[in-house]
């Protein structure tokens, strides 16, 4: 189990590069760059978990009961809005690249060389 | 007195209140707000400063101090050295603030809200005692600096840097926070001190190593070292120049100081056994950072990609500075950081004077139309000067304590690196001086054109017939500050004895922990020895010598010199074809840096 | 680089990558059996130290504040980077028409106007609802204001671009993002004013029900009006432009 759940974190991480590396339209360049996203977001997860334990949300369990660790939750919700919004300014930037280059190619952008 | 929160809160604040009323203040209001928050929080620093004087400055977020030793709030932990460089970043935003100020007929101040996060970004990464806090102000300002970078929406180049920009400098941070997250699992901490106490106990094993290397990693490819490097020039060619400032001045240098702080304040004691190993390989891939950025620079036509790559060989230099893992080392890197910082800055103001002037950004096409900036030529060639290290000035009193500090552990070769790299960028800038503002040199054949040649004018008011004071004042206090630093009494005893305590993780530890922060000792740095005044004027003569030979030089008469030439310019041209500013060669660059880098620090620390 | 060259280097640093990370996480404690004493700290303490019982939201607003400032500011400043990279320039001004008049395109079908008038009081609802409880129960600022920027948008499905644009002024949805993000810093003033420390919560934290957590509803709602204030610029910027290209290529 613990692999299984790890190796998704670094599967999701490499898979999410090859796809940067290999992509031939910035679209899906950008998406990929949230699969990347994502393998944080699981490895994050995955290390603050505890089996058997309830959310930390003590509206109707007593406190003491065992929780799954809050920190880690804080800093993936964190995390969440940080890669959103570089999402978000990363599309501004294909708008713009397809206004000026008339093509979505990463590869034919071409306007610098050396 | 709560200094720390106020630096960070105050140009946020400013940032927010000009943007809820963007559309109904003027223009002159907009500049003058921009520029007293940025001069506040210099004041601010400044003070800040101050106090770290007496010991490491503390402060609790939210009144959570630790409990049993277990640091559950936030905390800004600020010594000498965190200090100083907000200090010098708020100078190097007021500087870009002042410069702004007739920049772009903007109507909204979308120029002037990005500028104040982008400080705010950049003081609470200074400043931050908690790695997870470190990576969000890493992320503030990274984000600050991409929009930055493309705001010149209608060039074509801009939009492909600032791209580029984006996405290798974010997925550096996807690899900082997999570090991050790797060393909470491990430590069950964030705050750096803590995770300090918590590595010190066992000896590293393969998940510390990797930890350490993608951290390394996430900063490194803010810090432009080679091979993480290729975006850096791409995006501060196209920047605005009050944004080009804090680039070239501070924005690289943070990521490096990312990685010092992480190591010192976290990793240092893990690591203790194998310091020597990883400091051969720090300052093996400093070196090669050194070597590219240098080669890369004496190539270039555009006048801000030259600057740019003088940018990734100064830090292949830090980082070799940093490399040596010593507290000299980090000293002499924190004065070469200031003179060469404040050299950078003042040549982007100068090219930024040329773009206003001529309205061009190519070496050879502008040659000769500088003829009437007289201050602007005096000034690029003392910034070329500063970057050749020539005696006084800032930048060689940092190249002898590193050199002081590189003899002491052994590694007198890569003084030489240092020297080279030097010559190249200082040359590569006197010969732009040379045939910008002399019109020496030969007259191009077919130079290659740009969009920005034909781009309108950036500066709206006022007429190009003079350089108006808001762009020549700033050039002028740059590099009249990184020639004072060489000379400025008490500043490298004052940067040994802020390096003792940067790379003292036991007493950062008990300072943040305890409370218990102590002033650290004086410390008396040696003057530097009468061969480094040698090495000095020497470099900067050779740094001359190429200039000349670059703008003079005969056709080569025999065959082996044609050849020669030949094989030099096809090295360098295979260098630059690496530089093909296509996204996916960078980003598998990176990932092979990555690699490379986990593999060679498995190799060193195990 | 040829594309076979790049992919190359890629296939060998992946698999080193790969590599590297396994070694890491063969490190790492067991799944499932995560011991680190902050997290069980935080939560042992949420309740007792502020009468919330959400302590995910006790640890994003409370004790670490500091990040959700940064995070928030994030937020601030990339809406104003695409503001700024989708700015209408000189050029497309004088060629462009302006945004939004002219012709129109066929509106949305009955059904989509009938279910997005439906349910656009309903999500606003639920939108407040979350944001307002989510110091008790899972839900917050963040989680919240997405929800309320989800009810703008469905008025833009179901009314059509022209009625969306008349609903959300320009400057009054900006003055509302800043006034949510400095909301935030000026809750850590006054906790530097009144408290003696930045971010402290200095408003007492109550028994139990909704006002409980001290400043945790305050941040949260300054949090909320933000982030729905952000993503109904983000939103607007990126609609101007597809109608801005629509205009350019007829």
């Amino acid at each position: 189990m613990t692999a299984l759940a790890y190796g998704v974190a670094a599967w999701l991480l490499v898979v999410g590069i090859a796809g940067v590396v290999t992509s031939r339209n910035l679209i899906h360049l950008v998406v990929c760059m949230s699969v990347v996203q994502a393998s944080t977001y699981v490895l994050l997860l995955g290390i603050g978990y505890r089996s058997g334990a309830k959310a930390p949300v003590f509206a109707d369990i007593p406190t003491g009961t065992r929780v799954v660790d809050p920190v880690v939750q804080a800093l993936t919700l964190t995390d969440v809005v940080v890669e959103a919004t570089v999402i978000a300014l990363l599309l501004a930037i294909a708008v713009q690249a397809h206004k000026r280059f008339g093509t979505l190619d990463p590869d034919r952008l071409g306007a610098i060389r050396g | 007195m709560d200094l720390a929160p106020l630096a960070l809160v105050v140009p946020l604040l400013a940032a927010a209140a000009l943007a809820a009323v963007a559309s109904h203040v003027r223009r002159a209001v907009a500049d003058v707000v921009t520029v007293l928050a940025a001069a506040a929080s210099t004041v601010l620093c400044a003070l800040l400063l101050a106090d770290a004087g007496s010991g490491t400055v503390v402060e609790w977020f939210g009144g959570w101090e630790p409990r049993d030793g277990v640091a559950i709030g936030i905390s800004f932990a600020v010594d000498e050295i965190g200090a100083a460089l907000a200090v010098f970043v708020a100078v190097l935003a007021t500087a870009a603030a002042i410069f702004s100020s007739r920049y772009l007929e903007a109507d909204e101040p979308y120029l002037h809200v990005l500028l104040l996060v982008f400080l705010a970004g950049m003081l609470g990464f200074c400043l931050a005692g908690d790695v997870f806090t470190m990576f969000v102000f890493f992320e503030l300002m990274s984000v600050a600096a991409f929009a930055l970078a493309g705001y010149k929406i209608d060039q074509s180049e801009a939009i492909e840097g600032s791209l580029n920009f984006a996405i290798t400098n974010t997925i550096g941070s996807f690899l900082l926070l997999s570090g991050i997250a790797l060393t909470y699992g491990r430590t069950g901490a964030l705050n750096l001190a803590q995770i300090g106490e918590a590595l010190a106990t066992q000896p590293a094993d393969g998940l510390v190593v990797v930890a350490f290397a993608l951290i390394a990693s996430g900063f490194l490819v803010k810090a432009a070292i080679v091979p993480f490097h290729f975006w850096l020039a791409d995006a501060y060619a196209v920047a605005l120049t009050p944004a080009c400032l804090l680039f070239g001045g501070a924005m690289s240098e943070l990521g490096l100081y990312g990685v010092g702080r992480t190591y010192f304040a976290a990793f240092s004691a893990a690591f203790e056994s194998h310091q020597a190993e990883l400091r051969a390989v720090l300052i093996g891939v400093g070196a090669l950072t050194a070597v590219v950025g240098a080669v890369m620079c004496v190539q270039q036509d555009h006048l801000k990609r030259m600057l740019a790559f003088a940018t990734v060989a100064y830090m292949g230099v830090f980082l070799i500075g940093m490399g040596t893992l010593s507290a000299e080392g980090v000293a002499g890197t924190a004065v070469y950081v200031l003179g060469d910082g404040c050299a950078k800055a003042g040549l982007f103001a100068c090219v930024g004077i040329v773009q206003h002037r001529c309205r061009g950004i190519s070496e050879l096409r502008l040659r000769g139309r500088g003829r009437d900036l007289a201050g602007t030529a005096a000034l690029f060639a003392l910034g070329g000067l500063l970057l050749a290290s020539l005696p006084p000035f800032g930048t060689f009193l940092g190249k002898s304590m590193l050199g002081a500090a590189l003899r002491a552990e052994g590694y007198g070769w890569a003084i030489a690196v240092i020297v080279l790299a030097s010559v190249l960028t200082g040359a590569a800038v006197l010969r732009a001086a040379g045939r910008v503002f002399g019109g020496w040199g030969a007259r191009p054949e077919h130079p290659p054109a740009t969009e920005e040649e034909g781009a309108e004018r950036e500066v709206e008011r006022g007429a190009a017939a003079r350089t108006p004071a808001v762009m020549w004042v700033p050039a002028v206090l740059l590099i009249a500050g990184g020639v004072a630093a060489g000379v400025w009494p008490g500043l490298a005893d004052a940067a040994l004895g802020a390096a003792e305590a940067f790379t003292d993780r036991a007493g950062y530890s008990a300072a943040v922990l305890e409370g218990a922060a102590v002033a650290p000792p004086p410390a008396h740095a040696s003057s530097p020895p009468w061969f480094d005044y040698l090495i000095g004027v020497g470099s900067a003569a050779c740094a001359l010598g190429v200039a000349a030979l670059a703008l003079f030089a005969p056709r080569p008469r025999s065959r082996a010199a044609a050849e020669l030439g030949a094989v030099v310019s096809r090295c360098g041209a295979g260098l630059r074809a690496l530089h093909s500013g296509r996204i996916g060669d960078y980003v598998a660059w990176l990932l092979a840096g990555f690699t490379a880098l986990g593999g060679l620090f498995g190799l060193a620390l195990t | 680089m040829s594309r076979r060259a790049r992919f190359v280097l890629f296939a060998i640093s992946a698999v080193g990558a790969a590599g590297l990370l396994a070694w890491a996480f063969a490190g790492l404690p067991e799944f499932g059996d995560y011991q680190g004493r902050y997290g069980r700290i935080v939560a042992a303490s949420a309740v007792p130290d502020r009468s919330a019982t959400e302590a995910v939201a006790v640890t994003v607003f409370d004790y670490r504040a500091l990040d959700t400032l940064g995070e928030e500011f994030i937020l601030f400043v990339s809406v104003f980077g695409v503001l700024a990279l989708l700015r209408i320039h000189r050029g497309e001004r004088e060629r462009g028409r302006a945004v939004g008049e002219g012709r129109r395109g066929p509106g949305p079908s009955e059904s989509l106007r009938l279910a997005g008038r439906l349910l656009v009081a309903p999500v606003l609802l639920l939108g407040i609802y979350i944001v307002s409880h989510g110091h008790l129960t899972p839900g917050g600022g963040f989680q919240g204001g997405v929800v309320l920027g989800t009810a703008m948008f469905l008025l833009f499905l179901s009314a059509g671009y022209l009625a969306f644009k008349r609903v959300r002024p320009v400057s009054v949805v900006e003055a509302v993002e800043a006034g949510g993000a400095a909301g935030f810093a000026l809750i850590g003033v006054g906790g530097l004013l009144l408290g003696a420390v930045f971010l402290e919560n200095f408003i007492s934290p109550g028994k139990s029900g909704l006002l409980t957590g001290g400043t945790i509803p305050l941040s949260n709602a300054a949090v909320g009006l933000e982030v729905a204030g952000a993503l109904i610029m983000i939103l607007s910027e990126f609609l101007d432009q597809r109608l801005l290209v629509r205009e350019r290529s007829r």
